[in-house]
């Protein structure tokens, strides 16, 4: 069953050879939050310990992808005793739909929470249609 | 396998799968206060000859909204997450909400050592750093022989 008809997870198996090498390397799935509403979608997603420098989103054809590296700031001879988190990387594809606008999608980073803001193309916006009496 | 039981049991079979991954999951026993993962925030330690470092993964907060304490050897991070602003409107679709929200409570188990005098805490990049300083007395140090 499929409920969102405007943006779909994509599945790391269908992404291209070309990512195929970054994405053996293990990587957290980041929690999203995904609203739509009649401007356009957004998308949160929990990226703690990621340095606006180590983000990375691109849109490639429909395929979104959201890329990053953690950065924290800890000794040199740090010992582990308990980790839950392991990875250093977060990784997450979506595929979007024709009627979003790629090339004005909007990304803020902000304490770790990304948000991205893909707006819906001017076209597809719903529009109420008047509806006028004719005496024709 | 005996000549009674003609091949294997199905359900044998996935209990033995089931205590294997258990046993490789758990291998390593956790502490009694560690809650089970998949709670909020994770939580990184780790040690060095000086201090106890303390990695919360809390993205979206704010400094103000942790609470930080130290009872015997116990540190407490506490506080409450708020969900992402709602945008108002009739044709709003939620597609996915997985990302935390409410009050949440985290306890790490200090060593003996850990000096509770000796604390400063960040919050960067939406990763709360704590550090625990050690008691000097517990520091490894070479003994000059006279």
């Amino acid at each position: 069953m499929n409920t969102n008809p405007t943006l779909v997870e994509r599945q790391p198996s269908t992404v291209h050879a070309a990512a195929a090498e970054a994405v053996r390397r293990p990587a957290i799935t980041p929690s999203v939050d995904i609203v739509e509403d009649a401007r356009g979608v957004t998308l949160r997603a929990d990226l703690p310990g990621v340095p606006r420098e180590n983000l990375d989103v691109k849109v490639h054809d429909t395929t979104l992808t959201i890329e990053a590296a953690t950065h924290i700031d800890t000794p040199a001879d740090l010992r582990v005793r308990h980790a839950e988190v392991r990875a250093t990387r977060y990784a997450r594809s979506f595929v979007l739909s024709a009627d979003l606008d790629t090339s004005r999608i909007d990304a803020n980073l902000r304490d770790g929470v990304l948000t991205l803001t893909i707006p819906r193309r001017e076209e597809t916006r719903p529009r109420r249609i008047d509806v006028t009496v004719g005496n024709a | 396998m005996s000549g009674i039981h003609h091949g294997y049991d199905l359900f044998d079979e996935f209990a033995r799968v089931q205590r294997q991954m258990t046993s490789l999951l758990g291998e390593r026993p956790s502490g009694i206060r560690a809650g089970r993962a998949g709670t909020f925030p994770a939580l990184n330690v780790g040690a060095t000859d000086d201090a106890i470092e303390i990695v919360a993964f809390a993205p979206g907060m704010a400094a103000a909204d942790f609470d930080v304490s130290i009872d015997k050897d116990l540190l407490t991070i506490s506080g409450e997450r708020k969900p992402a602003p709602r945008t108002e409107g009739d044709d709003i679709r939620t597609y996915a909400q997985e990302r935390f929200h409410g009050a949440f409570r985290r306890v790490v188990e200090l060593p003996r050592d850990a000096d509770p005098d000796q604390v400063s805490a960040r919050y960067e990049n939406g990763c709360l750093l704590i550090r625990v300083g050690r008691r000097e007395a517990s520091k490894p140090r070479a003994i000059t022989i006279q």
